[in-house]
C-alpha cells in the first residue's frame, strides 16, 4: 500500500502535519462539542432558559448600580440597559470561553490518558458551549432593543468579525492557561478570581468613554476593552464611538496571546498524558 | 525498510521523574515547617523554569521502558506479558501516541487505534445510542463508519431495549457489554488492546475473545496485554516478555508464556503478602494475606493427599456488610485450571462479611494434587460485585507424599498436570461367551504408562 501513512514517534519530534491532523479529527471535535452542549442541559428544569437568565439579571444589576446609583453617562442617546447588555454579551463570551477552556484539559483527563488525538480539540470543543449560550442570549438583546425602540444601523454588518475577535482573544490565554493548569493546578484557582476582577476592570457596566483621554491608551492594554467597544460600535450604531488607537492596541495584544497560547500548547501537549 | 514490518521499535525508552518522601522519625513542627518551606521554594523555582512539579523530597529518574527493540509484521497478533510494573501499559501508551518516548523511535505504518480501557469517554448522562457515537468517535471511527455498524454493535451488546436510556441507569454488565461492543467493531490497521477482557461475565468474555480472534484473522495487527495466559495463548502467535522495563524475550507464544510462568514468584515463604500483586475489582474488600496450614494448624506447604486449610485474610470497609462469594482456583504451570473451590457452590447458606477483618478458610480433607507448583487465582465478590481478583499472581508448592498410600507416585511427566481422585481397582474373571456380565471394572484415572507423552 503506497498511499499508507508512515508515522515516526521520536522524542521532541515536531508534528509535521499538525493542522492536517487536526482537520482529520474534526468529527471528534463536533461530537465532543455536542456532548458538552447535550450534557449541560440534561437534567435541568428550565434548560436553555439558564442561558437567558444569567446575562439578563447581570445586566439588570449593573444597570441599577452604574446607571441609576452611580449615575454614569451612557453613550449618546443609547438607553443605559441596552448599552450594558451590548457590553455584557462579549464579556460573557470572553469569560465563558476562558473559564471552560482553561478547565477543559483537567476535566477530560481520562480521555487524555487513554486515547490519542490532537489535544487542541478539547479546549476548542469546550468553547462551543459558550458560543451556543452566546447565540441564545442574543435574543434578549433583540428584545431589549425592541422594548426601547432602538434600531441598529449598518455597523451591525461588522459584528461577525468582532465575534471572531472575541473568540480569538479568549482562546489565546485559555490555551496557555489550560496547558499550565495541567502542570500547576494553582491556575484553577486563579481563573475565577481573574474573571471576577475583569468584570469591574473592563467597561461592562459603564462606557469606556468615561475614562480620561490621557489614560485611554493605557486602559486599552486590556484586550476586553477593544472587544466591548467594538461590539458597542456595531450594535449601537454611531452612538458609541470606536477609539481607534486603543482598538489597534487590543488587536495586537490579542494576536500576540493567540500565537503564544497556541505555540505553548503545542510545545507541551505531548507531555499532558504524563502529567494528568 | 521491509514493507511488511508494520511496527518497528528501535532502542525505545520512556523515562519518568518520581519523587520520594523522606521518612523522618521525629516530625517536630519545626521540621515540618522547614520542609514545607524548602518544598515551596523548590516548587516556585521549578515553576519559573517551567519544570513539572513532583511531590517528595528526593527526585529520581525512573525508566519505565529501556532499550526496547522489536519488529512486528502485518497481521501478526502479539501478546505482551510481564508482571505488574514491567512496562506493558507504558509500551502501549507510547505506541498509541498518548505519550512521547524519551529516547529511541517507533515507526508505524497505518492507523493505530488503542483500547486501553473499556468505555473511555462514556458519559453517564447520555443515552446508549449517544454514547455509541461518542465512544466510537473517541476511538477514531468516523460517523459514517459508526452508522454503518450501529446495528451490529447494538446486537453484539444486546442492549436494544435500553438504547434510549442514559447509561447511568445501566447495570455494570450492560455498560461493559456496550462499551466493548463499540470497541470490538473498530477496524484500524493496528489495534492496541490493554487488559480489557478481564471485565464482564464469563460468557461475554468468551464472545469478546471470539471477536478479537476474528479481528486478528482479518490481517490486522494486534498488540494485546493480558494477565490471562490462556487468552494470550488462544489469541496470539507470538509474544513479548517485559521485565522491569526491558524486553526479556520475543518469540513464539508458547515459549514465552512458558518462560514467564517458570519465573513466577514461588512461594518462598509459606505466608504470602498479597498487597504486592496486580489485581482488578472494585477494591472495597481486598485480600491481604494467603497461607496454608496443616491439620495441626502450622503454616506450611501442603502435602499430596494431606489435609489442609487455605486461609485468606480479607480487609473491608468499616460498617459495611455484604453477602460474599469467594473462589480459589488452582491451575497447573501452563495455566490450565485444575481445581476450583467456590464458596457459594460448596455451602448452602449465604456467607456474610460484617467486620472490616475476616479470615476466609477453605478446608480440604485430602488435597488431590501431585507434587509440584500450582498457580493460584483468588476471587472475591460481594453482593455480586467483583471486589478483588488476583489472576495467577503467585504459585504454591505441593510437597511430595504418596496419595494412595502405596508409596508410589505419578510418573514425573504427569506430575502437576492432573488431579488425583480416590478410587480403587478390582479384577474379575469372565467367560468369553458372556461378555455382557462384566462389571466393576472402572478406569477413572489415567495412571497407566500406556497414556503416552503429554504436553
Amino acid at each position: 500500500m503506497p498511499s499508507e501513512r508512515v508515522l515516526i514517534l521520536e522524542p521532541g519530534r515536531a508534528e509535521r502535519h499538525y493542522w492536517r491532523d487536526l482537520w482529520h479529527y474534526r468529527e471528534l471535535f463536533i461530537i465532543l462539542a455536542w456532548r458538552d452542549v447535550a450534557v449541560r442541559y440534561k437534567q435541568t428544569v428550565i434548560g436553555v432558559l439558564w442561558a437567558l437568565l444569567q446575562p439578563f439579571f447581570s445586566m439588570v444589576v449593573l444597570t441599577v448600580i452604574f446607571g441609576k446609583l452611580a449615575k454614569l453617562p451612557a453613550d449618546g442617546e443609547t438607553p443605559y440597559a441596552v448599552m450594558v447588555y451590548a457590553g455584557m454579551l462579549p464579556w460573557q463570551l470572553f469569560s465563558g470561553i476562558l473559564n471552560s477552556a482553561s478547565n477543559s484539559l483537567i476535566g477530560n483527563a481520562n480521555l487524555i490518558s487513554k486515547v490519542y488525538f490532537p489535544r487542541l480539540i478539547i479546549p476548542l470543543s469546550s468553547a462551543v458551549v459558550t458560543l451556543v449560550d452566546f447565540g441564545i442570549s442574543f435574543f434578549i438583546l433583540a428584545g431589549l432593543m425592541l422594548w426601547y425602540g432602538f434600531l441598529p444601523s449598518w455597523q451591525i454588518l461588522f459584528l461577525p468579525l468582532f465575534i471572531l475577535f472575541a473568540i480569538a482573544a479568549s482562546l489565546g490565554p485559555a490555551l496557555w492557561i489550560t496547558a499550565l493548569n495541567i502542570k500547576y493546578r494553582d491556575f484553577r484557582y486563579v481563573i475565577p478570581f481573574l474573571i471576577q476582577l475583569g468584570l469591574y476592570v473592563s467597561p461592562v457596566g459603564f462606557s469606556s468613554s468615561i475614562i480620561p483621554e490621557q489614560w485611554r491608551l493605557l486602559y486599552s492594554l486590556n484586550p476586553v476593552v477593544g472587544i466591548i467597544d467594538g461590539f458597542r460600535w456595531c450594535l449601537l450604531g454611531g452612538e458609541s464611538e470606536l477609539y481607534l488607537p486603543g482598538f489597534l492596541m487590543s488587536f495586537g495584544i490579542v494576536a500576540f496571546f493567540l500565537w503564544y497560547g497556541i505555540s505553548y500548547f503545542r510545545k507541551t501537549e505531548k507531555t499532558f498524558a504524563d502529567l494528568v | 525498510m521491509d514493507q511488511d514490518i508494520i511496527i518497528a521499535a528501535e532502542n525505545l525508552g520512556k523515562k519518568y521523574i518520581i519523587g520520594h518522601q523522606q521518612n523522618e522519625r521525629y516530625n517536630a513542627l519545626r521540621d515540618v515547617l522547614a520542609r514545607t518551606f524548602k518544598n515551596l521554594v523548590r516548587s516556585a523555582r521549578d515553576m519559573i523554569q517551567g519544570k513539572a512539579l513532583v511531590a517528595g523530597d528526593e527526585l529520581e529518574e525512573f525508566w519505565a521502558l529501556r532499550e526496547i527493540n522489536f519488529a512486528i509484521r502485518r497481521g501478526e497478533v502479539v501478546g505482551i506479558i510481564g508482571r505488574n510494573g514491567a512496562g506493558k501499559s507504558t509500551l502501549l501508551k507510547v505506541l498509541s501516541r498518548i505519550t512521547e518516548p524519551s529516547e529511541g523511535r517507533v515507526t508505524l505504518r497505518g492507523r493505530v487505534a488503542s483500547l486501553l480501557e473499556v468505555g473511555t469517554g462514556f458519559h453517564p448522562e447520555l443515552t446508549g445510542r449517544e454514547n455509541i457515537f461518542l465512544n466510537g468517535a473517541i476511538l477514531g471511527m468516523t460517523r459514517a463508519e459508526i452508522k454503518q455498524k450501529f446495528d451490529e454493535i447494538v446486537d453484539f451488546a444486546g442492549v436494544e431495549k435500553f438504547l434510549d436510556t442514559p447509561v447511568k441507569r445501566y447495570s455494570s454488565g450492560m455498560y461493559v457489554r456496550l462499551a466493548f461492543a463499540v470497541a470490538a467493531h473498530l477496524e484500524p490497521e493496528i489495534l492496541v488492546v490493554d487488559e480489557v477482557l478481564a471485565v464482564g461475565d464469563a460468557e461475554f468474555q468468551k464472545k469478546c475473545l471470539g471477536k478479537m480472534k476474528d479481528v486478528a484473522g482479518h490481517g490486522r495487527t494486534v498488540l494485546f496485554v493480558s494477565h490471562n495466559m490462556a487468552a494470550i495463548q488462544h489469541l496470539c502467535d507470538s509474544a513479548i516478555l517485559l521485565e522491569k522495563g526491558t524486553m526479556i524475550q520475543k518469540g513464539y507464544v508458547q515459549d514465552v508464556v512458558a518462560h514467564y510462568l517458570s519465573n513466577r514468584v514461588h512461594a518462598q515463604s509459606v505466608r504470602i503478602d498479597l498487597s504486592q500483586f496486580d489485581r482488578i475489582g472494585k477494591g472495597e474488600w481486598k485480600f491481604q494475606e494467603f497461607c496454608i496450614t496443616n491439620d495441626r494448624g502450622e503454616i506450611t506447604h501442603p502435602v499430596v493427599g494431606g489435609p489442609c486449610k487455605f486461609i485468606m485474610t480479607v480487609r473491608g470497609p468499616k460498617g459495611k456488610k455484604g453477602c460474599f462469594r469467594a473462589e480459589l482456583l488452582l491451575s497447573n504451570a501452563l495455566g490450565t485450571p485444575l481445581i476450583l473451590f467456590a464458596s457459594d457452590v460448596a455451602v448452602r447458606e449465604n456467607l456474610w462479611l460484617e467486620n472490616p477483618y475476616h479470615k476466609l478458610i477453605c478446608h480440604v480433607d485430602r488435597l488431590p494434587l501431585s507434587e509440584g507448583q500450582y498457580l493460584v487465582t483468588l476471587h472475591l465478590g460481594v453482593d455480586n460485585v467483583m471486589q478483588d481478583r488476583l489472576q495467577e499472581s503467585f504459585s504454591i508448592e505441593v510437597a511430595p507424599a504418596s496419595y494412595y498410600g502405596t508409596s508410589r507416585n505419578l510418573p514425573e511427566r504427569w506430575q502437576g498436570k492432573t488431579v488425583l481422585v480416590d478410587h480403587h481397582w478390582t479384577i474379575e474373571k469372565y467367560e468369553p461367551s458372556s461378555l455382557e456380565s462384566r462389571s466393576n471394572i472402572s478406569i477413572q484415572s489415567p495412571i497407566t504408562d500406556g497414556f503416552g507423552e503429554v504436553g
